[in-house]
């Protein structure tokens, strides 16, 4: 345990931080673009998601996804890098908006607003 | 035995891709829990973390895997729209499934619960590979940070099975073919 404990102080929890928040951020936009798309899918919104005609508005709707996830992790990742964050609160929050996006990708869940 | 290229791409995106993510899951998992100090030695962790980096990169590839193959290989197929007039629809079986009430049900809630739901497996599971890669041995210091990415990982599992469960009762009832 010596020689882990002497690596302990070595790394800042900021990456870390950045890549759970961002992980929920991607999870929860999944989750409220799907929403948005199956309130109504004649809508201007759910048509502008049927990047390709063979998928359909999933591809819209996951690509979406993706790269809110990869762009907010680079701009996390870039203001956290060298920092120690309040770790506790962002995974907190980042696990509500994982479930956000749980939430989001349910069915049923749509039909309380349709 | 023989298969159809539309048969052999669902048998990688599900069978392949999907089963390599289940059944790779759990050892990953308890790789995780198990990097303390009072299960394992200096030595130990240094170890399981080596290996779990591999691992858990590759059961992230794994699961990117099959909702790209998903999604964009196999799903077109599957919800492609039969030509005015189509009697038979089993090279439809999206709208075989509506054709039916006793069948409608498997794309209203199941495809449409996993064709979404899916996409956050991919995800959790890269933060958790990055988590555990980041950190490595001392994983086993930060008792917070690991019970974030096991949470994580939990969840990429749920998704996953959802998408796997519901993968096979369609191909029951309705196969991409």
């Amino acid at each position: 345990m010596a020689t882990l404990a002497k690596e302990l102080n070595d790394k800042v929890n900021g990456p870390v931080s950045a890549a759970l928040l961002a992980g929920g951020i991607g999870s929860a936009a999944l989750g409220l673009i799907t929403l948005a798309y199956e309130i109504n899918d004649k809508s201007a919104f759910a048509k502008s998601m049927a990047w390709n005609k063979g998928v359909g508005g999933l591809s819209g709707k996951s690509g979406w996804a993706i790269i809110i996830f990869f762009v907010s992790w680079l701009i996390l990742h870039f203001v956290w890098k060298d920092k120690d964050t309040n770790f506790s609160r962002i995974s907190t929050i980042a696990i509500v908006l994982l479930f956000v996006g749980l939430l989001g990708t349910f069915p049923p869940f749509w039909d309380l607003f349709r | 035995m023989v298969m159809n290229s539309r048969e052999l791409w669902t048998v990688i995106h599900g069978m392949v891709f999907g089963f390599i993510f289940l059944l790779g899951f759990s050892g990953a998992l308890y790789m995780i829990y198990s990097m303390k100090p009072e299960l394992l030695t200096a030595d130990g962790v240094k170890k399981t973390a080596s290996g779990a980096k591999v691992y858990l990169w590759l059961l992230a590839a794994s699961v990117w895997g099959a909702v790209i193959t998903g999604a964009w290989i196999v799903y077109p197929w599957y919800r492609a729209v039969p030509p005015e007039g189509t009697i038979d629809l089993t090279r439809f079986p999206k709208f075989l499934l509506l054709a039916s009430e006793d069948t409608a049900k498997w794309h209203e809630f199941g495809m449409e619960w996993k064709e979404h739901v899916a996409f956050l497996a991919p995800i959790a599971a890269t933060v958790v590979a990055f988590v555990v890669t980041y950190y490595g041995p001392l994983l086993a210091k930060k008792v917070g940070e690991r019970r974030a990415v096991m949470i994580f990982f939990i969840v990429a599992f749920i998704a996953t099975a959802i998408a796997g469960m519901f993968g096979a009762f369609i191909t029951k009832s309705a196969a991409v073919r």
